[in-house]
Order: C-alpha cells, then sequence, then structure tokens
C-alpha cells in the first residue's frame, strides 16, 4: 500500500525522524493559515501517490501566505501529469504546506527489502534529488549500501560507515546517525517495503531533515497497523480496482480491451501475455483464486462488465482441486443474473471438464469453448477488435 | 527417484483441525499420501481423519516419526509454525498458507540457516512425486510418474505445464512450487542442483514470473553447472510497472525485473525458453529429440 508524502512524514516523526514543519491543506484556505503559522515563506507541495511533481509543477514557495493561498488555489482541482501518473494525470486534492529552508546539500537514502539477500537494506549516496534509478544504472558506486542482520537490526557503526561514506563531519555527522537510525526503527515497526527519502536535506546551518518522504508498506502486514491502514487514500487507486479489493479480487486495469478472468496470478498473467502474443490487449489482469467460488466468479464478472473497455472476455479456469462443472455453473448463473453482454470465450480444463462443457453449451448463453489457452486467444482477440 | 519426497515420507499437518487442513488432509490420505500426525495446540490427544493430534510437532516427531510438515495455519502463525517443525527436527516443511509478513520470512530464513531443514513455500501448492506422495493441495490426479522435473512460482499455470508435458507423452518425476512471495525457502538453484542429482530426472521445466532476481540466478547457475537440458516460461510480459500481479512477489520494482530480463538471461544460459504459455510442452519434445 501507498500512502501520501505528508502521511509518511507523520509516521516518520512518531520515530524520531526529523522534517520540515508543515501541515496537510484540503482548502486554500486551510493553506494559507498554515503559512501564516510556520512561514511567511513556505513550501506547497501537491500530494499525489507518485513521483516527479516537482517538474509537473506540483511544487512551489509562496513567500507570503496570500501567495500560498493563490498557489492552493490553482493547484487543488488541477490534473497533475508526471511520468510516474501516465499522461492522464491525477487530481490533486490535497496540499502538504511546509516551511521552506536553505538547501546546502541533497542527499539520499532508501531502505528496501533485497529479496536476493533476503535481508533489509539500507542504502545512501550523494546524488539525492535525481531518480535514483539513474545513479544506479550510470554511477552504482555511488550508492552505499548496509544489509541489516534481522537478530541484531540497524546497528550503530553501520549508520556511522553511511553517514562518513557520504561526506558528512561533526553535528551534522552526529544527526544523520540518529536519522538513519530513526528512519530503519519507522520501516520494521511499520512493515514497509519502502521508506525513501530523496532528498535529504543538509541545510545551510548543517541540520539534517527530510525534505521529501516516500512509505510504501507490505500489504500481507497491514492488519498489524491499523495506524497505516487508515492513511488510505481511495481516491489515488482505479475505483474498479477498489471495487474488486472489497471482495478480495486480485485486479488491475490495464489499456487494451480483452477483459480476463483467471483462476491464479501466474496463469492469469500468462493468460495477458497469450492475449498480447495472439496480437490482442488485455483489459486487465484478474484473479479469482485457485478455489474459484461461485461468489468470486460473480463478483469477477461485475467488475468486468462494469469495465466499458472490455469488449470481449476471456475466462481461463483451471479447474484443480475445484471441479469444472460447479465452475461452469458459477459462470452461468453469473452471467444470466448479471445479463453479460460481451462475447465470452471460456477455457475450462481439469477435473470434470466434460460436464463443464455440456452446461456452458445447455446454457443458452453465446459463450464459446475453447480447449487450450491457444485456442482460448485465437477466438477472443478478433471478438474484441470486432467490438472496438 | 523423485527429490525431497517418496513413498516413505512421514507427514505431520500443522492446522490439520481448520477447514482448509482438514480438506486438503483428506485428498492427500485419498493420494496415498502418509499422513502420521496432525498438530493443533490444545487438541493434542483427539483423532482427527483418523490421524492423532498433538499438541507440538515436537511430540509428532517423537510419537509418528513424522519427517516432513504441511503447515495450514493462518498467516500470522505461520513464521512460528515454520520453525517449531525446524526446531522439531522435522527436515521438510511445506508452507501453504499465503500472505505471510516479509519481515516474518526474513526472520524464518534467519532461523532456519543453521538448520538442517529445507523449506518450501510460503504460499505454494506444494510438492507432488506422482504415486509416491503429495504434500500440498494441487490435484493429484492430472499427475503421471516419469522424468520431467517442475519448479514453478506459481500454482495454476504449473498445472498448465504438467498438462502440456502429459500430452507430449512424459510424465513428472517431482513437480515443486516454490512460492510467489518475495522471500521463500527453497529456489531455484537448490532445487535445480537436485534435479541435477536426481538419476530418475531427465530435463527441468522452470516457471518463472516477473519480480526479483530468482530467474537470473538461476539462469547463471544453469550456464555453469546444469547438464540437463531446461525448458523455461516467464509470466507477465504484458506486466506494467510497478503493480503487484496477484503474488506478492510479482512486481516490476525500479525497472527491474522484468520478463524480457530474465527470458534473455535464460536463452544465453541455453535454456529453451517459450515465448507463448502453450508452448511449453513443445518446447520440452524439441530439447529431448
Amino acid at each position: 500500500m501507498k500512502i501520501h508524502e505528508y502521511q509518511a512524514k507523520q509516521i516518520l516523526n512518531k520515530f524520531g525522524v526529523s522534517t520540515p514543519q508543515g501541515e496537510v491543506a484540503f482548502t486554500p484556505g486551510e493553506a494559507k493559515e498554515i503559512a501564516e503559522k510556520i512561514g511567511p515563506r513556505v513550501v506547497v507541495k501537491a500530494q499525489i501517490h507518485a513521483g516527479g511533481r516537482g517538474k509537473g509543477g506540483g511544487v512551489k514557495i509562496a513567500n507570503t501566505p496570500q501567495e500560498a493561498e493563490t498557489m492552493a488555489q490553482d493547484m487543488i482541482g488541477m490534473t497533475l501529469v508526471t511520468h510516474q501518473t501516465g499522461p492522464e494525470g491525477k487530481i490533486v486534492k490535497r496540499l502538504l504546506v511546509e516551511e521552506a529552508l536553505d538547501i546546502d546539500k541533497e542527499l539520499y537514502i532508501g531502505i528496501v527489502i533485497d529479496r536476493a539477500q533476503e535481508a533489509p537494506v539500507v542504502m545512501a549516496s550523494s546524488e539525492g534529488g535525481v531518480e535514483i534509478e539513474k545513479v544506479a544504472a550510470e554511477t552504482p558506486e555511488l550508492i552505499f549500501k548496509e544489509y541489516i542482520n534481522p537478530s541484531t537490526g540497524f546497528l550503530g557503526f553501520q549508520a556511522r560507515k553511511l553517514a562518513f561514506k557520504l561526506g558528512l563531519k561533526g553535528d551534522t555527522l552526529k544527526q544523520a546517525v540518529k536519522f538513519l537510525t530513526a528512519l530503519y526503527k519507522a520501516f520494521q515497526a511499520t512493515d514497509a517495503s519502502l521508506a525513501e527519502i530523496n532528498p535529504l536535506l543538509i541545510t545551510k546551518q548543517g541540520n539534517v531533515l527530510a525534505l521529501d518522504a516516500k512509505m510504501n508498506f507490505d500489504d500481507n502486514a497491514l492488519v498489524r497497523h491499523q495506524e497505516v491502514l487508515e492513511m488510505r487514500d481511495l481516491d489515488e487507486e482505479e475505483p474498479l480496482e477498489v471495487e474488486a479489493s472489497k471482495y478480495d479480487l486480485n485486479y488491475i486495469k490495464l489499456d487494451g480491451n480483452v477483459g480476463c478472468m483467471v483462476n491464479g496470478a501466474g496463469l492469469a498473467m500468462a493468460t495477458m501475455d497469450i492475449i498480447m502474443l495472439s496480437g490482442g490487449m488485455p483489459a486487465n489482469f484478474l484473479d479469482v483464486g485457485g478455489g474459484v467460488s461461485e461468489e468470486a466468479v460473480k463478483n469477477a464478472f461485475k467488475i468486468l462488465v462494469s469495465d466499458q473497455d472490455v469488449k470481449a472476455a476471456l475466462v481461463n479456469i483451471f479447474g484443480g482441486i475445484v471441479r469444472c462443472d460447479l465452475v461452469a455453473g458459477g459462470i452461468v448463473k453469473a452471467a444470466k443474473e448479471l445479463g453479460l453482454k460481451v462475447p465470452m470465450v471460456v477455457r475450462l480444463e481439469g477435473t470434470n471438464v466434460e460436464q463443464g462443457k455440456k452446461i456452458l453449451e445447455e446454457s443458452g448463453l453465446s459463450f464459446q469453448s475453447a480447449s487450450s489457452m491457444q485456442e482460448a486467444a485465437d477466438k477472443v482477440v478478433p471478438l474484441a477488435t470486432q467490438g472496438q | 527417484m523423485s527429490i525431497l519426497i517418496d513413498e516413505t515420507t512421514r507427514v505431520v499437518v500443522q492446522g490439520i483441525t481448520g477447514g482448509e487442513g482438514t480438506f486438503h488432509t483428506q485428498r492427500m490420505q485419498e493420494y496415498g499420501t502418509r499422513v502420521v500426525a496432525g498438530v493443533t495446540p490444545g487438541k493434542g490427544g483427539q483423532t482427527h481423519l483418523d490421524v492423532p493430534v498433538f499438541n507440538t510437532v515436537a511430540d509428532a516427531v517423537d510419537k509418528e516419526g513424522a519427517n516432513a510438515s504441511a503447515i495450514f495455519v493462518p498467516p500470522f502463525f505461520a513464521a512460528d509454525a515454520i520453525m517449531e517443525a525446524a526446531d522439531a527436527g522435522v527436515k521438510l516443511v511445506v508452507c501453504i498458507t499465503e500472505g505471510l509478513p516479509t519481515f516474518d520470512m526474513i526472520k524464518v530464513k534467519q532461523y532456519l540457516k543453521d538448520k538442517d531443514c529445507h523449506l518450501i513455500g510460503p504460499n505454494t501448492p506444494g510438492i507432488i512425486s506422482p504415486g509416491k506422495c503429495k504434500i500440498g493441495i494441487m490435484p493429484g490426479h492430472i499427475h503421471t510418474p516419469g522424468t520431467i522435473g517442475i519448479i514453478s512460482r506459481s500454482g495454476t499455470l504449473t498445472y498448465e505445464a504438467v498438462q502440456q508435458v502429459s500430452i507430449q507423452g512424459y510424465g513428472q518425476s517431482t513437480a515443486i512450487g516454490i512460492g510467489g512471495d518475495p522471500i521463500v525457502g527453497l529456489k531455484f538453484i537448490e532445487l535445480l542442483q537436485m534435479f541435477k542429482e536426481d538419476g530418475e530426472t531427465e530435463a527441468v521445466i522452470l516457471i518463472g514470473e516477473i519480480g526479483g532476481t530468482a530467474e537470473e540466478e538461476a539462469a547463471a547457475y544453469i550456464k555453469k553447472e546444469c547438464t540437463k537440458p531446461v525448458v523455461s516460461f516467464i509470466a507477465g510480459q504484458t506486466a506494467p510497472p510497478g503493480r503487484r500481479m496477484g503474488h506478492a512477489g510479482a512486481i516490476i520494482a525500479g525497472g527491474k525485473g522484468t520478463a524480457k530480463e530474465k527470458m534473455e538471461a535464460l536463452e544465453q544460459a541455453g535454456v529453451h525458453v517459450a515465448k507463448s504459455p502453450a508452448d511449453m510442452g513443445t518446447k520440452l519434445k524439441q530439447a529431448l529429440t
């Protein structure tokens, strides 16, 4: 799960990570009030779940509270397009109004789980403020790493090593060590999957603060972090994905026009792949779960039919423990109840497949049946093209 | 032959009295797996599905000689269950449970480092050696004994591969789902090594997916060490970056972990890479003739 910058900073503050003073504003009036409190000079930052906001016009400096108000007026409701939002952009609904500080240096700090090492890794680089992927690709020697032993946690010497490598000295070094230690504590305590400070700010006075903050969380652990779960902003998510998540379905909206419904995530991705290899484009990823309950099938159909982009649908179910005749029964029932209008190709395989196919054929609905994934893709792609 | 399990494997089911545990224990018994014990804390002394239930895995090992475990407990208790089994001396732990937090798995892997215990999963369909033993939730009847080893990060896509292998006239020596999470127990390399040493296995199908670098690591190993033909398919060629595709581990992050990179690495290692999931069986046939 993702959260906004201001929310990440709220979490980090609780663990002793220093950030500029600031507050969230939902209206121009609120932005002005905050600027009066912490200003007069403030930074007004659009809060969306995407990076690259500065270049897109989503981060601006206001010299007076009045200016902050005018800026907020312009920004709230604007569609912000960055390299991470896609061409459609995202509508700005919240702003972070923060004190403006004098920048001396911009550094980079990131914590992620390294899958190959099976441990968290704290990364630091003097190349802050830019895309770290670029630094990693072009000058990997400028990224310093410390892997965390889960039994000991992030150790003092590891934090010092990183701070020295960043070229920090004196009180700034001390502050950076404290900062890194607190940041790791926050990462671990909240079951985060990413904590990124880019840039880490060194002010002209030598103070260390998180100028930007990004945190993502392990979805599997959210149940034990109610305070994080409450920060979820449904406005930032695709409405159909929000709907699907209510039914515990794994659904991701994509750009194509062939709707897919598959049991199992791997098979669902493979189904998307074969659609593309057959000349079509998938409209979504949708995994109804290995077990394919009747309820899941029905809810999945609800999602599929409410996507206007879907011109034809492909159902690919490998019935293992669940019998194909039961799955077929569920498909027919759901299609009748919901009045499925797009043409549909169904590929069933596994236990009781013949009985399953018979149920589909005798349903009176216009299903096309396929025996293999290839046949299914070959049938559904032209149907989607015709429907376009 | 087979790897990790055979007809002598003695299985304890952790969480045997729960809904999932009960259902799949029955399926395993039907398949002929020797389920010798169950564990549900507090229900020790009972009998469930004709199997004695114990309070601890240690008891199941002492009294019934269990040497493998299948875990069906809820996600927040699963890490504890894995470590309990390892502590009790169980040699193979198969964690079916889905949804373990990553930090829990980091602890588990650390704990297992000095234990003589292999972990499969979590979030796996399990392991099967057709005709001998099944520890997991896969449909047993689609499998046939044979000479092909299968290692996969997914469930139903593995069944698809099994079926394509059967259509080409081959069976499986052992099929293993390693699990769809970012951090799992046994990975491709350890299993490739076991298949290499298994006299019965003629070729291996490796089914990967986007996310992480496990396939690239496997490719490097295959290039250096593997003497048997390897066929591979990587799911997620159409997956957009930054989105988790169902499995917690299936995500292209920071431009890394794309299907393209993985397919190229495998091809360079001499692996027969199927572009389409429909071609896994035919690629295998080609590799073996």
